[in-house]
């Protein structure tokens, strides 16, 4: 529950909100590895094609209409150029059946030419503001962003198990992110100091077939 | 020695320590730089595995050559060398030059190799038993075969402590198409007299703090000049560190030296014992190989050996002097080790050697091997395979795995060909291979190397400062480093034993953890892994035959035999050839206990295959632990009803079949995998190292390789990288080749005793529940169980 909305976290790392019939994706990084294959870094060429599998599977288990795209939805601000017909033509589906809005982020500061859907800033869902960079909340705002990629680890019985997760309090919400390539940032960096109510955060573990809800 | 160095012959030197081995290596080389000469760039290549051994090494040669006043200049090049002496020593190269197997991977990717080495006369590379049967091995015959290419006159050297295959070292050294080289055998020392502590306490039935015994151990610490006190791990290291300096009533000067420590605090350790200052030293491995320090006159091995060259080598830190016996004392810290470390007395005694054959064929080595060979210039592909051919190690690689591998440092190597645009070596007009950008070279002069440690943090002293109700913490003298992984368990205000001191944990900053001194009087113990090492096939072997034949338990100390005497009519006593296997009730719970003695790896995936099958058999199994030489398993199915009724049977559950299907689909999933596929990825330089220290963004450069992983099995299984994890996985982390072995051995071998109750023999690994984590890879299951109860509405949307 978010300013008195119903949110569901997806295994996938995909938030969806029923009464507006909208699934939240973060962070998809499409062609990460064609980025870094550029610097000389040959990762598998892979992670498109996860991303998008990954992607499709989501959309089939909700009743989503609409998708919101929460900013770096591009590895860098070639990567759409770089796309090879298949993923194009997959992403094409997928942005004429749902009504599409992308976010911008700093890896992608231009909405993508060549897709559907509609670009922006800032997003108001009802009573939340979607954007890609945690900001300075106006006072009431409730906010969801994306950009941090939090992750977590515990160790638990001698073993340290880590994951991505979703991290929130009463006023903010922070999503994992959905790229086949993203890693995990450590909640407990540096980078989130500062953004939640330490009284009131939660974390939902991503684990391999459930998600885990812990307090701090 | 001297004779095949003049001759220019190549030779394999084995000697015990203490048998000169060094000055024999480099006598042909004195003799031959003996009157005034013109340098033309590097005569003598030294290669010693260890840095510290390298420095030492060059001070012990410049003092005979400045007396003899020899027209000689000698030279180290380690990692710790100034970038300006390498540049210097590339324009004006000494003519002996003593360096590690890193720096000369480093030298032949550099693009001057071809001219400093043109006329290299000798290659010697001490304590080559240590080198071959690793990575850093694998990666330095490559380099040697690249060196006979630059100076086909030049001869190979090895010295080495005695081996179980001298021969097997003897055509390492050689090239791949010529005959051994010839064997040289030093002088071999007196035989070293080992005793095992006859303790006066009750050995306990598991553990391994041998807490026991310190009283005893300080007793004959006082007694000798100087001991050396050997232990497994480091963690051992520092309590058996701790507990003697509790027992120190007169004060006598211990020290402490390991991996973790910093490393200007072991060399003042190492300093000290060379000034016979020390009264003993409390030591890892990290004090295995190296020169002599100082009159140690005693090494006492507290733990269980693991095997009968090691203890051998341990014990001859021991009186370097060939006419004199090393002393031993040997101290097992529970029942099963006792039997261990009479099964190695008795095999040291006869001088037998179990060190492990060369490591060979590393497909990320090669990797790394080519990409060194495209920075020093451009190449034919048909040149390099003759050349990688002709080593030792890579003798039966085929021209398409060598393609494969080519194709992979170009191109990542990837079915689709998506990264031809960004390949890093590029087909030249002539049809050489060339690499595509400069900044590719420093890349790899970052990232070369073949030893992968879990990442490293500093730890500092910190002073706290309350001020104004402000805590702040600020960083000062290095105390050493330790794995992130275990900081990152620590909260601040926990405790823990570093150094021999209890440190308090204050928090992480951008250079590493700081930690402060501490009186409290329950450390948590630093969980550190590094250092422990599976109990070796040979000494397996030998544990059992003294476990079956009861007329060698009479060395035995009493509460030992009378502990075996109670298993023979309590349960029995397997025959050497046979594996003896329990199944009892105990509380609401079944057990099975089976004695393999085949080491905690290979035991482990047992037990990961055998709780699948269990699992599927219906005897519902709750979990396993493992020791070096049994496994228990426990289960809510009544195992022992199941034999009896036909429902189970054991020669089925232990069947070799479960290599098959069962093994394919627990790997896929397994976190081992996942590590063996990481060292791999970064061997092979398909993703950089992580530097500590360095901060890392959201925007990680670096791809996490268990991501890497899961899109490489997917989508293209048969790739480079997976098949070199699954190999290394196979010798090393789960050790599938021991574990084939030892199903062979026993078929139709099993000795079934259902019990009523738990026997001794299963008491110890019993013990071992609850202490050792539970072994799995059930990580939902654990994260479950931590979740927060209150709520237990389902969070995830299906």
């Amino acid at each position: 529950m978010l300013g008195g909305l119903e949110l569901l976290p997806h295994l996938s790392g995909a938030l969806y909100v029923p009464a507006y019939e909208t699934l939240i994706i973060s962070d998809l990084h499409l062609e990460q590895g064609t980025s870094l294959a550029r610097r000389g870094i040959h990762v598998p060429p892979f992670d498109t094609a996860v991303t998008l599998d990954v992607l499709d599977a989501t959309l089939s288990t909700t009743h989503a209409k609409r998708l919101i795209f929460l900013g770096d939805s591009f590895h860098d601000t070639q990567g759409e150029e770089r796309l090879d017909e298949t993923h194009l033509s997959r992403l094409r589906i997928i942005t004429n059946q749902y009504e599409t809005l992308w976010i911008i982020g700093n890896h992608d500061p231009h909405p993508p030419q060549s897709l559907g859907g509609h670009g922006a800033e800032t997003i108001a869902l009802g009573p939340l503001t979607l954007r890609h960079e945690p900001a300075k909340k106006l006072k009431n705002e409730i906010e969801i962003a994306g950009h941090l990629h939090p992750g977590c680890g515990l160790s638990l019985r001698g073993r340290r198990v880590r994951g991505k997760c979703f991290i929130a309090d009463q006023t903010r919400l922070i999503m994992p992110a959905f790229g086949a390539y993203t890693g995990g940032l450590s909640i407990n960096s540096d980078a989130f100091k500062g953004l939640f109510d330490f009284e009131q955060t939660k974390i939902w573990m991503i684990g391999k077939s459930s998600l885990h809800r812990f307090s701090l | 020695m001297l004779a095949h160095g003049l001759d220019n012959e190549s030779a394999l030197l084995i000697s015990p320590t203490g048998g000169g081995k060094t000055l024999a290596g480099f006598l042909p080389t004195l003799v031959d730089l003996e009157h005034p000469h013109k340098n033309h760039g590097i005569h003598t290549l030294y290669i010693s595995p260890l840095k510290a051994l390298a420095v030492d090494i060059a001070r012990n040669l410049e003092a005979p050559i400045n007396e003899m006043k020899l027209p000689i200049t000698v030279e180290t090049r380690t990692g710790d060398t100034p970038h300006s002496r390498r540049q210097r020593q590339r324009i004006n190269p000494p003519d002996i030059l003593i360096t590690t197997p890193e720096q000369m991977t480093l030298l032949i990717a550099d693009p001057t190799a071809a001219h400093l080495m043109k006329n290299l006369k000798a290659v010697i590379i001490d304590e080559l038993h240590s080198i071959v049967s690793s990575k850093r091995g694998v990666l330095l015959s490559l380099a040697l075969s690249r060196l006979r290419t630059h100076a086909p006159n030049a001869r190979f050297t090895g010295l080495s402590a005695t081996v179980a295959d001298p021969d097997a070292l003897r055509s390492w050294l050689a090239p791949a198409n010529k005959p051994p080289v010839p064997l040289v055998l030093g002088t071999a020392g007196a035989p070293p007299d080992i005793h095992i502590l006859e303790s006066a306490e009750r050995v306990p039935w598991s553990g391994h703090k041998a807490l026991y015994a310190i009283p005893e151990i300080y007793a004959e610490i006082k007694k000798a000049k100087m001991a050396l006190v050997f232990v497994n791990t480091r963690s051992q290291a520092e309590m058996v560190f701790q507990e003697l300096w509790n027992a120190n009533e007169d004060h006598l000067p211990i020290a402490l030296h390991h991996g973790s420590l910093d490393v200007s605090q072991r060399r003042k350790v190492e300093a000290a014992m060379a000034d016979n200052k020390l009264k003993a030293v409390v030591c890892t491995s990290t004090l295995d190989l190296g020169i002599d320090w100082g009159d140690v006159d005693l090494v006492i091995h507290v733990g269980a050996p693991k095997g009968s060259s090691r203890l051998l080598q341990r014990i001859g830190r021991a009186n370097h002097r060939l006419d004199e016996a090393s002393n031993a004392i040997l101290v097992p810290s529970n029942r099963f080790e006792v039997l261990e470390c009479e099964a190695a007395r008795a095999a040291a005694k006869e001088n037998a050697q179990d060190t492990e054959y060369p490591m060979v064929m590393k497909l990320d080595v090669l990797a790394q091997h080519i990409m060194a060979c495209a920075c020093s210039g451009a190449f034919f592909a048909d040149d390099l395979y003759n050349e990688i051919i002709t080593a030792f190690t890579y003798r039966k690689l085929t021209r398409e795995r060598f393609d494969q591998a080519l194709d992979y440092v170009a191109t990542g190597g990837y079915a689709l060909r998506a990264y031809e645009r960004y390949a890093k070596l590029k087909l030249d007009i002539a049809g050489k291979y060339r690499l595509a950008h400069p900044m590719l070279a420093t890349r790899y002069k970052m990232n070369m190397g073949t030893i992968v440690a879990d990442e490293m943090l500093k730890v500092r002293l910190a002073s706290v400062k309350n001020r104004t109700g402000k805590r702040t913490v600020t960083g000062g003298r290095v105390l050493g480093e330790l794995e992130e992984y275990f900081l990152s368990q620590l909260a601040i205000g926990n405790t823990f034993l570093f150094g021999g001191e209890v440190l308090k944990f204050e928090g992480l900053d951008e250079f590493g953890a700081l930690a402060s001194k501490t009186h409290g009087r329950d450390p948590m113990i630093p969980s550190y892994a590094g250092g422990k090492f599976p109990l070796s096939t040979y000494l397996a072997e030998r544990v059992r035959g003294l476990l079956a034949d009861k007329s060698k338990w009479q060395h035995l100390p009493a509460q030992v035999k009378d502990w075996l005497n109670t298993q023979s009519w309590a349960s029995a006593i397997p025959r050497a050839d046979q594996m003896l296997v329990e199944t009892f009730p105990r509380a609401d719970k079944h057990y099975m206990v089976c004695y393999p003695f085949e080491g905690r790896l290979a035991q482990q995936t047992l037990g990961m295959l055998l709780t699948r099958r269990l699992e599927r058999w219906g005897a519902k199994p709750m979990g396993f632990v493992s020791s070096e030489y049994a496994l228990v398993i426990w289960c809510l199915g009544d195992v022992s009803a199941m034999i009896k009724q036909g429902r189970l049977s054991l020669a089925k559950l232990f069947d070799e079949d479960m290599l098959g299907d069962d093994l394919e689909a627990w790997l896929a999933e397994s976190n081992l995998m996942k590590r063996s596929f990481r060292y791999c990825a970064i061997i092979a330089g398909l993703i950089e190292r992580n530097f500590p220290g360095k901060e890392k963004t959201a925007r990680q450069v670096t791809v996490n390789t268990d991501l890497i992983y899961d899109a490489l099995r997917t989508h293209q299984p048969d790739h480079l990288l997976l098949r070199a994890a699954w190999d290394d996985a196979a010798d090393g982390l789960i050790d599938i080749h021991r574990l084939a072995a030892m199903l062979k051995r026993i078929k139709n071998q099993i000795l079934h005793k259902a019990l009523e109750r738990v026997s001794p023999l299963a008491v110890p690994v019993l013990l071992e529940i609850g202490r050792e984590s539970i072994y799995g890879e059930a990580d939902d299951a654990l994260l479950a169980e931590a979740a927060d109860k209150l709520e237990a509405e389902a969070t995830s949307l299906v």
